[in-house]
């Protein structure tokens, strides 16, 4: 079904709460006449556990992928500790697809600023790490600035805005390792070791940073803190769908009119998202196919989008994920081999090589795809690829063996004719070894 | 080996981690901006600075992508070939760069004045295709913008 953008209504009531358009925001005077830091001093007024249980009833999942209740997460945190505790702020945002923590560096970095504090002030932590990927050095620059901005204003560092409370905030720029997003592996990057994940147990809360209590939260996630804090979670808990509310920022691209990072309340339907909000597809041809996450969720059949919305609960239900929502659409004319031969090259780049099955597997997987796309592959070929990524899924320390598992096992799902298509019509055993 | 400025920086950063250790990344990003890479002398210099393995030291440089252990052009060349980019024409403006610098990813001219490298993505999906050149970040690229920055950076160069 080809829905025209005429079709859908383009009118909507939401009001950017996470990218408000206001000119020069980045600065701290202009963040400050919009209400900034008022939530920061209305949580410096609480206690902390008061703050946890506004961040619990507010009813925020994670932005960075896994969607997990933060409120929840923060309270894994221990009350008491000997040693200190740590927050790392994660914004390497490698996940193919995906732009938006980006939009915050640029456009409200003090709004991160601000949920760092109250994160930290929350959990009784006095540093805060910023890990940033090497590549946005320009965003650092950004941040930076703000962050000084805030410091000269007595809104971070010692006795904050006079509470009493100290807390500094530190950014760690990261050096071109996708892996490096996954919160342990960031833990020893900034330790100064090579990007390898950690086993768990003991979970970061546990033993993190330096082997000390350590809460990870995506810059997204950090950047709701602050709205949460200042307009109350109920408020919050209203917006969009009740089991994932709050607003989101929704990153499309590939075959769209208008792609972009959009903020909207959480359960737009993908459609509403493709066709009104990124502005349908050039040419109005049809979508084959929609990768609603970042390249590590599970693809999507263009037809069979009706109903779908931007949540945990409706993507679940429809066999993918939120992943961190930057959709990727390829219209009916996208060559879906090359698409997955090129997700399939990412994983093997990127994979840290501490795990055999995700070492082996993900540079197998990326070979037997160039063999499709140069139609040089044998029937068997599909069931191979099937059986090679279900020997990484669940076999691996972290989740980038999930992650280069499910691209190949939900696309050969779902478009296995299009590997048929790319077949010799010989057996594997007719093919000569050298 | 790390000029006086730098060095500054380095004692500031020893403020801000409670290991010596946790220094490997922001001290070797400091010596690649001076030096323009990582020389295996340079990593033997960070070892002792830090009082760290030799091994672990190489072992990090090697781990890291934006960390170059050889000479990179003067203007090295990033171009984003994932899966927004490539939905986007990406292949048609490397195939472009690689006749017009006349280089291949992975290659540096001659004169030392480019190289190319194929990125992974580099979070400019909304703005495919792109290129980064050093930190600066080029996007919604065609072939006839490409050309202009080329030309353009290729003129004002003051080597």
């Amino acid at each position: 079904m080809i829905v025209q953008p005429s079709d859908i209504e383009k009118t909507t009531a939401w009001k950017n709460v996470v990218l408000p358009p206001i000119t020069d925001l980045h600065k701290i005077d202009i963040y400050r006449a919009n209400g900034g830091y008022e939530g920061l001093k209305k949580a410096l007024a609480m206690k902390p556990e008061e703050v946890i249980d506004e961040v619990k009833k507010s009813g925020l999942r994670g932005r960075g992928g896994a969607c997990f209740p933060t409120g929840l997460k923060w309270s894994f945190m221990p009350r008491t500790s000997s040693k200190p505790k740590y927050l790392c702020v994660n914004g390497d945002e490698s996940e193919p697809g995906t732009f938006k923590d980006r939009q915050i560096f640029e456009y409200n970095p003090h709004l991160l600023i601000e949920g760092t504090l109250i994160a930290c002030y929350a959990m009784g932590m006095t540093a805060a790490y910023i890990y940033i990927r090497g590549e946005y050095n320009k965003w650092i620059r950004i941040l930076q600035q703000a962050l000084d901005d805030a410091y000269a204003a007595g809104y971070a560092g010692a006795n904050i805005a006079g509470s009493g409370f100290s807390a500094n905030i530190y950014i760690h720029r990261g050096a071109g390792a996708y892996i490096c997003g996954e919160e342990s592996a960031l833990m020893n990057s900034i330790e100064g070791q090579r990007g390898y994940p950690r086993i768990k147990p003991p979970f970061p809360a546990q033993a993190g940073l330096w082997g000390c209590p350590t809460t990870i939260n995506n810059v997204e996630t950090i950047a709701n803190v602050s709205v949460i804090i200042k307009n109350g979670s109920k408020w919050y808990s209203e917006i969009g769908t009740s089991k994932h509310p709050g607003p989101m920022l929704v990153g499309v691209s590939g075959n769209v009119n208008n792609p972009g990072v959009f903020e909207m309340p959480t359960g737009e339907p993908l459609l509403d998202i493709i066709y009104k909000w990124a502005g349908g597809i050039p040419g109005n041809k049809a979508v084959k196919a929609v990768i609603p996450g970042g390249s590590s969720t599970m693809i999507l059949r263009g037809e069979r989008l009706e109903g779908v919305r931007m949540d945990a609960d409706s993507l679940k239900a429809a066999g993918s994920s939120v992943g961190t929502a930057g959709m990727i659409v390829m219209d009916e004319d996208a060559d879906l081999i090359r698409v997955l031969t090129r997700i399939a090259k990412f994983y093997y780049h990127e994979s840290c090589g501490q795990c055999t099955p995700c070492r082996e597997g993900t540079v197998w997987m990326f070979k037997i795809m160039k063999r499709f796309e140069q139609n040089l592959a044998v029937a068997e070929d599909v069931d191979l690829l099937m059986d090679i990524a279900g020997n990484i899924e669940g076999n691996t320390i972290c989740a980038l063996g999930d992650a280069a598992a499910w691209p190949v096992q939900s696309m050969i799902r779902l478009f296995r004719d299009e590997f048929e298509k790319r077949t010799r019509k010989v057996t594997a055993s007719a093919i000569p070894l050298v | 080996m790390l000029n006086d400025v730098n060095t500054a920086k380095v004692n500031e950063l020893r403020n801000r981690y409670p290991t010596a250790q946790a220094l490997v990344l922001p001290v070797l990003w400091i010596v690649q901006e001076q030096e323009g890479y990582i020389s295996e002398d340079s990593m033997k210099y960070v070892a002792a600075l830090l009082g760290l393995p030799f091994g672990h030291i190489l072992g990090v440089v090697t781990f890291y992508t934006m960390l170059h252990s050889k000479p990179t052009g003067k203007h090295h060349i990033e171009i984003c070939t994932n899966v927004s980019c490539m939905l986007r024409g990406s292949g048609k403006i490397l195939e472009h760069l690689e006749k017009k610098l006349a280089l291949k990813p992975g290659e540096v001219s001659a004169d030392m004045r480019w190289s190319l490298e194929e990125a992974e993505c580099l979070g400019s999906c909304g703005t495919a295709p792109m290129i980064a050149i050093g930190d600066e970040y080029y996007e919604n690229l065609t072939i006839a913008k490409i050309d202009a920055l080329i030309d353009t950076i290729a003129k004002s160069t003051d080597d």
